[in-house]
C-alpha cells in the first residue's frame, strides 16, 4: 500500500462572519485519514463535523490551513474537480429523474460512454440491492430507498473517498440497525475510503476504525474505538463516549487519594479520575481495601441494573452490574456497600 | 353502501350542483354568450357602413387568408394577412425568449435572497401592475424615440453620432411587450425556483457536473412547471397585444390584435373581424395544448 494519507487536514481552520462576530466553526483542526479505512468524525451538534466534511468536499472554503486529497492539494479545486463524493442527510436526490439515472449522473456528467453508464449503475443498484426499482422516481420511495439510492449515487463514480454526514440519523432504529451492518459491507466490498459523521457514540464504536472526536470545534481525540472508550484524554472526550464517572482526585505515594479520604491505584496524569460504571465491583462493606458507600437508588434496566452509589465526601457514583436470572440484583436502598475498581479501570485525566 | 348512505350521497350531489348553478350561470352568460355571438357574426355579411347585415356568407372566413380581386372577382392569397400573422406570432415568441431570459436570473436573484428582502423584491417586479399599461407603453416610447433617453445617452457617450431609429420597428414592438410581459414570466419562476431544494445545487456539483451541466441537467428541468407557466402566460397576451404594437410599431406595423381592430372601425368588415379573433382563439388553444404536451413529456406526472 501507498504511503500517501486519503485525507490530510493541516491546521484548517473555518471561521464564520466577519471581524468580532466572526465565530470559528473550526479551530485549527489538523488530521489524518488512512486510505481505505472506516473513520468517523463524533461530537456534540455544533461542534463543526459537518463544516469539516464541507471543507473537504468543497463546498466551503478554509479561511487558513490546507487540505490534501490523496496526497494532492485541493484547497483551490471546485466541489466536481474532487475526488470525493457525498451522501448527504437529507439524500438531495434528484427529484426528476429515475432511481437508475440518478445513480448514473455523476458518470454522465463525466461524459462516459453510454454503455460504461449503464453497466456501472446496474451494477451499484445490485450492490445496494435496488435492481426492482431501477425505473421508479425517487419521490416513491421509502426513507431506506432513498438512502440506498443515495449511497450507490455516491459510490458510482468510484471515488477517493465518500463522505457521509449523518447518513443514518432520519431512519428509525431497525432500519439504522441494517444499514449501519449494510454500511460497513460496503466499505468493504468497495475499499473506498469512508468519512462517516455521527453524533451517535454507539454507532461510532460499532462501525469505525478510528474515531476523531470533536467539540467546539476543536479535534479532542483521534484513536480506535477501544482507545478512546479505555483511554479518553480528557473529560470531554470521556463523558462523551459511554457513561463515565468522574471523582477529585490527588496523586500521593502510591496511587491517588480521594476525596473521601480512600487510596487507590490509577494510570494517566491530572486531578480528575475516571472509571466506568461496569469496571466498578461492588462488596461487602467491611471488605479490606475497599471505598465505603450508600446505595442511594436502584435502576432496573433488563441486562444490568444502575446503582446510584454516594461516597462519605457525598461524590457520587454509578455502579452498573448485570442482573441475576431473577432480575434482583440483590441490593436495597440505604444499604452500605464497598466498591473496588477493576484493575487498570481507574484513570486520571485533565479536564 | 347502506341504503341510507346511498341516499345522503345522492343528496349531497344534487346539493353540489344546485350550489354551482350560479356559477354555471355565469359561466354560460359572460364566457359562452359572448364567444357565440362572435361565431354568429362571423358568418354574417358586413353592412356598408360597419355591423352586420342578418344574412349568411361565409367571405368572413375566407377573408382570413384570401383577398377577393375587385375586377374579375376572383380569389387571391392575402400577402398582407400572412405577414401580419407571421409578425404576431414572431414577435411574441421572441417577446416570450427574451422575457425568459431577463427573468430567469431575476427570478433567481428574487429567490436566493432572505425572505424579509425577497419581499420587497417582489413588491417592487410587481409595481408596473399598478400602472396603466398605455402610460408605461407611452413611457418605454420617451426611452425609445430619436431624441429620447437611450439615444441621447448613446450620443452623449459618442457611442453613435446619429441617433438610432428604433421607434416603429418591430424591435420597438418587442422590446415595449418583454417589458411590459417580464413581470409575467418573473413571479411564476419565482414561485418555482423558491420550491427548488438548493441541496440538489451541491448535489450536482458534487457529482462532477459543472456550473453549466447544472443548470442544464438539475436546475431546468426541475423548474420546468415554472418556464410553461410562464411562457405560456406571456405568449398568450403577447398574440393578441393591441396597445404596445400600436404604440410604438405606429399604425404600420400591425400586430393581429390591431388588424381584428380595425376592421371594426375602418375596415367596415365585423365578420372577417369575428373570424380573426376566432382564428386567433384557436392558435392559441392549439399552440398551448401541443406546447403543454410536449413540455410534460417525459417528465415526472407526480413531481
Ligand atoms: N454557513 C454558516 N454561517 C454561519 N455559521 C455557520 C455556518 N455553517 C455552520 N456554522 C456554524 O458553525 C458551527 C459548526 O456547525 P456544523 O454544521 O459544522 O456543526 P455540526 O457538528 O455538523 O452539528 P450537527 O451535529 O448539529 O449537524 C455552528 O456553530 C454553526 O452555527
Ligand atoms: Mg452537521
Amino acid at each position: 500500500m501507498s504511503q500517501t494519507n486519503a485525507i490530510e487536514a493541516r491546521h484548517t481552520i473555518k471561521a464564520f462572519g466577519q471581524g468580532d462576530s466572526a465565530h470559528r466553526a473550526l479551530d485549527d483542526v489538523s488530521i489524518t485519514i488512512r486510505k481505505g479505512e472506516f473513520f468517523t468524525l463524533l461530537g456534540p451538534s455544533g461542534c463543526g463535523k459537518t463544516t469539516l466534511l464541507r471543507l473537504i468536499a468543497g463546498f466551503e472554503m478554509p479561511t487558513a490551513g490546507d487540505i490534501l486529497i490523496d496526497g494532492a492539494e485541493v484547497t483551490d479545486l471546485p466541489p466536481n474537480k474532487r475526488p470525493v463524493n457525498t451522501v448527504f442527510q437529507s439524500y438531495a436526490l434528484f427529484p426528476h429523474l429515475t432511481v437508475a439515472e440518478n445513480v448514473g449522473f455523476a458518470l454522465k456528467m463525466l461524459g462516459r460512454p453510454k454503455a460504461e453508464v449503464a453497466e456501472v449503475t446496474a451494477r451499484m443498484l445490485a450492490l445496494v440491492k435496488l435492481e426492482h426499482l431501477a425505473g421508479r422516481k425517487t419521490a416513491q420511495l421509502s426513507g431506506g430507498q432513498q438512502q440506498r439510492v443515495a449511497l450507490a449515487r455516491a459510490l458510482a463514480p468510484h471515488p477517493k473517498v465518500l463522505l457521509l454526514d449523518e447518513p443514518l440519523s432520519a431512519l428509525d432504529l431497525k432500519l439504522r440497525k441494517e444499514m449501519q451492518v449494510e454500511l460497513k459491507r460496503l466499505q468493504m466490498e468497495t475499499g473506498i475510503t469512508f468519512v462517516f459523521v455521527t453524533h451517535d457514540q454507539e454507532e461510532a464504536l460499532t462501525m469505525s476504525d478510528r474515531i476523531g472526536v470533536m467539540s467546539a470545534g476543536k479535534l479532542q481525540q483521534v484513536g480506535s474505538p477501544r482507545e478512546i472508550y479505555t483511554r479518553p484524554v480528557n473529560r470531554f472526550v470521556a463523558s462523551f463516549i459511554g457513561e463515565t464517572n468522574f471523582l477529585p482526585a490527588k496523586p500521593v505515594a502510591g496511587g491517588v487519594k480521594l476525596g473521601c479520604g480512600a487510596v487507590v491505584e490509577a494510570e494517566g496524569e491530572g486531578h480528575t479520575l475516571t472509571v466506568r460504571p461496569e469496571q466498578l465491583r461492588l462488596v461487602a462493606a467491611n471488605e479490606p481495601g475497599a471505598i465505603a458507600a450508600t446505595v442511594e437508588n436502584l435502576v432496573y434496566f433488563g441486562t444490568d441494573t444502575h446503582l446510584n452509589l454516594r461516597l462519605s465526601d457525598g461524590e457520587a457514583l454509578v455502579a452498573r452490574v448485570q442482573s441475576p436470572p431473577t432480575g434482583d440484583a440483590g441490593f436495597a436502598m440505604g444499604q452500605a456497600v464497598g466498591v473496588t475498581f477493576l484493575p487498570g479501570a481507574a484513570r486520571l485525566i485533565r479536564d | 353502501m347502506s341504503r341510507a348512505e346511498d341516499r345522503q350521497a345522492r343528496a349531497s350531489t344534487r346539493n353540489g350542483w344546485l350550489l354551482s348553478v350560479p356559477a354555471l350561470l355565469l359561466l354560460l352568460f359572460a364566457a359562452s354568450g359572448p364567444l357565440v355571438i362572435v361565431i354568429v357574426y362571423s358568418f354574417l355579411t358586413p353592412g356598408q357602413y360597419g355591423n352586420v347585415v342578418w344574412g349568411f356568407s361565409p367571405d368572413g372566413w375566407i377573408g382570413v387568408l384570401f383577398t377577393r380581386d375587385i375586377f374579375d372577382d376572383t380569389l387571391g392569397l392575402a400577402d398582407a394577412h400572412l405577414t401580419i400573422f407571421w409578425r404576431s406570432v414572431k414577435l411574441s415568441l421572441e417577446t416570450t425568449v427574451l422575457t425568459f431570459l431577463a427573468g430567469f436570473p431575476t427570478a433567481w436573484f428574487i429567490a436566493t435572497r432572505p425572505p424579509k428582502a425577497r419581499a420587497l423584491w417582489l413588491f417592487l417586479i410587481t409595481i408596473p401592475f399598478w400602472t396603466n399599461l398605455l402610460i408605461r407603453t407611452f413611457a418605454i416610447n420617451e426611452v425609445l424615440r430619436s431624441e429620447g433617453l437611450m439615444n441621447t445617452v448613446l450620443m452623449k457617450l459618442g457611442l453613435i453620432s446619429a441617433p438610432i431609429q428604433v421607434m416603429y420597428t418591430d424591435t420597438a414592438v418587442l422590446i415595449g411587450m418583454a417589458y411590459v410581459y417580464l413581470p409575467l414570466m418573473v413571479l411564476p419562476l419565482f414561485a418555482a425556483i423558491d420550491r427548488f431544494d438548493m441541496k440538489l445545487l451541491e448535489a450536482g456539483y458534487d457529482l462532477y457536473a459543472s456550473r453549466w451541466q447544472v443548470l442544464r441537467h438539475v436546475i431546468l428541468p426541475i423548474v420546468k412547471p415554472g418556464i410553461v407557466a410562464g411562457s405560456i402566460l406571456v405568449f398568450v397576451p403577447s398574440l393578441g397585444a393591441y396597445v404596445t404594437p400600436r404604440v410604438l410599431g405606429g399604425g404600420k406595423n400591425m400586430m393581429i390584435g390591431n388588424f381584428i381592430e380595425l376592421q371594426f372601425t375602418q375596415g367596415r368588415n365585423w365578420p372577417l373581424g369575428a373570424a380573426l379573433s376566432l382564428l386567433l382563439l384557436i392558435v392559441v388553444m392549439v399552440a398551448l395544448l401541443v406546447y403543454v404536451r410536449a413540455a410534460n413529456k417525459g417528465s415526472n406526472p407526480h413531481g
